[in-house]
């Protein structure tokens, strides 16, 4: 077996360990690739260096190829998401002023009633209220969307705000958010300098969040199926053995190395073995689940996901929902994962789509082979989303 | 064709956006402006107008522009990140180089072309420069911390600098890290027990 090189684009959060752990585990070995990962400072960079062919794939934020694919960014060549990497592993942080507000009208911060949260967000700032999100394009938009939406916010009372996630505590401590949603160990950071309280786990407003995905130029995931399918089944051999629960401790230490996320390990720790800190105080919560990476098929990239953040993004941006719901489809990938993951025995789900909201616990499905357990989807509301042609 | 151009330059290091700048006014009357943080982006390009807004690559900054050019009119602020398929030598260069450009839409190609080889030029100069810049003063704090770590051995086990030097050179090789590692582990432990 020859060795390939392989560069990847990673931005430095909890959430980028598949990649990592590919690497320093020595999956990619297995599979005679060896990985050449480079840190990135901003998603926009990701999307360029793809797009410009200087790294062969990336971590991204799951609603970027599906924007791209709607022709909302550069004209770059086509992206397709191949698998997710993974799903939650976003906080609501609120800053001390709300916190304390909340505080008062008997709210517990118990991370259990997302309903109850957003109720009492709502009646502590009024209605209004600033919040930053990593980019325009990510879960972390659609959760505060969500929750807001369903607590009595209205459209112009709420401002929504870019905020680099390193930058994201500097802006709470300027005034310059009241809230903001992002991507661990960023909310846990924020906590660490005093800067408020952990509002909500994005796990809490929608059970199972797809927060980033591998992401590819469709002309490398299809010009070039074996070292596509060789990237693939590594990294979802990472995931898998991030799943373990013993494996935690041992990852944060890893992402948290200089070379790579660069901070104490004991911040990546809180995310990664749910054992987080709601406020400067020390309260701490235990959230099992707060963020996953392989477990109940997590990295099966659901076409109905694509048509559900289409289908929104669209209808902020002007465009026809339905449309740009059928479009995003054809960028997520079940194909390839069949194909390349199947040999790796990861459990394939019968369809490629599914009716999202409607599983509360997991559930045994039929899988091509034998049984599987799906993980639960459903929103805090008990909304459901309908795509356009299920299969 | 020799209407001016407005362009900001997004670049929080004085020293590269001045090297930008330079280059900038010697190709062309252009009205140029130095933004040097993300606070107040909106408003400060709302301000300006600018035809294009050039800004590093890998600028955390970057995502806020994006939500920016998304936000905005056509024709009253750059919309979009220069990716020109017609000219795809340029848009690699510019990517390889670290420079993204942001373009008000309906600027004529033949207008963009001479900005941003100007800033690739830049960019790739200031780069040098750092890199050279950065290797020398990594290269002295070594010698530095090497330099503190032979005190230390010679003064705890009475050894000469030659001796020290050995010592952590051996070290070095049977751990088969480099001596700048041990020497900076060494004065990081020293610097506990003091």
């Amino acid at each position: 077996m020859s060795i390939t090189r392989l560069t990847l684009g990673y931005v430095p959060l909890t959430d980028a360990a598949p990649l990592i752990i590919a690497h320093e585990m020595g999956f990619a070995g297995e599979e005679g690739l060896t990985l050449e990962l480079r840190r990135l400072a901003a998603w926009s960079q990701a999307r360029d260096l793809l797009g410009a062919g200087l790294i062969d794939a990336a971590q991204m934020l799951v609603p970027m190829p599906v924007a791209q694919s709607i022709g909302l960014g550069p004209d770059v060549p086509a992206f397709d998401l191949v698998m997710f990497l993974s799903q939650g592993g976003q906080a609501i942080v609120v800053n001390n002023h709300l916190a304390a507000r909340m505080t008062d009208a008997g709210f517990r911060f118990d991370f259990s009633d997302a309903a109850l949260a957003g109720q009492a967000l709502f009646a502590a700032s009024g209605g209004r209220l600033r919040i930053g999100v990593p980019f325009p394009f990510s879960t972390q938009v659609e959760l505060i969307w969500l929750l807001l939406g369903a607590s009595g916010f209205a459209v112009d009372g709420v401002q929504i705000v870019t905020v680099p996630p390193p930058r994201m505590a500097d802006a709470m401590a300027r005034s310059e958010v009241d809230a903001f949603c992002v991507g661990e160990p960023w909310a846990s950071f924020a906590i660490e300098r005093g800067l408020g309280a952990m509002l909500l786990p994005g796990i809490a407003i929608w059970a199972s969040p797809p927060e980033k995905g591998l992401v590819m130029c469709r002309a490398f995931a299809e010009g070039r199926p074996e070292e596509t399918g060789a990237l693939m089944r590594v990294v979802w051999r990472a995931c898998q053995w991030l799943d373990q629960p013993d494996n935690r401790g041992v990852a944060a230490e890893i992402i948290s190395s200089e070379r790579y996320l660069n901070l104490p390990p004991e911040l990546a720790e809180r995310g990664l073995t749910g054992r987080i800190f709601v406020n400067p105080q020390g309260r701490y919560r235990h959230c099992p689940g707060f963020i996953s990476f392989g477990d109940g098929a997590a990295n099966f990239p659901w076409k109905s996901l694509a048509a559900f953040f289409a289908s929104r993004i669209a209808a902020r941006n002007g465009r026809d929902p339905a449309e740009a719901a059928r479009t995003a489809m054809a960028c997520f990938r079940t194909d390839l994962y069949r194909r390349h993951l199947r040999p790796a025995g990861a459990p394939l789900p019968g369809a490629s789509a599914k009716v999202e909201g409607t599983i509360t616990r997991p559930r045994m499905v039929a899988a091509e082979q034998g049984q599987m357990i799906l993980r639960p989807d459903a929103f805090f509301d008990g909304s459901v989303f309908d795509p356009p042609f299920p299969e | 064709m020799n209407e001016r151009l407005t362009i900001i330059v997004v670049e929080t290091d004085q020293a590269r956006a001045a090297e930008i700048v330079e280059g900038l006014r010697l190709s062309g009357q252009h009205e140029i402006h130095v933004i040097v943080d993300d606070k107040g982006l909106a408003a400060r390009i709302a301000d300006c107008k600018p035809d294009i807004i050039l800004i590093d690559i890998s600028d955390p900054s970057r995502d806020v522009l994006e939500e920016i050019a998304l936000a905005a009119r056509p024709k009253e602020h750059p919309v979009a990140m220069f990716v020109d398929r017609s000219d795809a030598a340029l848009t690699r260069a510019a990517i390889e180089a670290g420079v993204s450009a942001y373009v008000v839409d309906g600027l004529r190609a033949d207008r963009i072309k001479p900005i941003l080889d100007t800033a690739i030029a830049r960019f790739n100069l200031f780069n040098r420069v750092r890199t050279e810049l950065e290797a020398t003063r990594a290269a002295l704090e070594e010698r530095k911390i090497i330099d503190r770590a032979k005190a230390i051995l010679m003064k705890a086990r009475g050894i000469d600098e030659e001796a020290a030097y050995a010592l952590l050179r051996k070290t070095a090789m049977d751990q088969g890290k480099r001596i700048a590692d041990i020497a900076r582990q060494l004065v990081m432990a020293a610097s506990l027990l003091r």
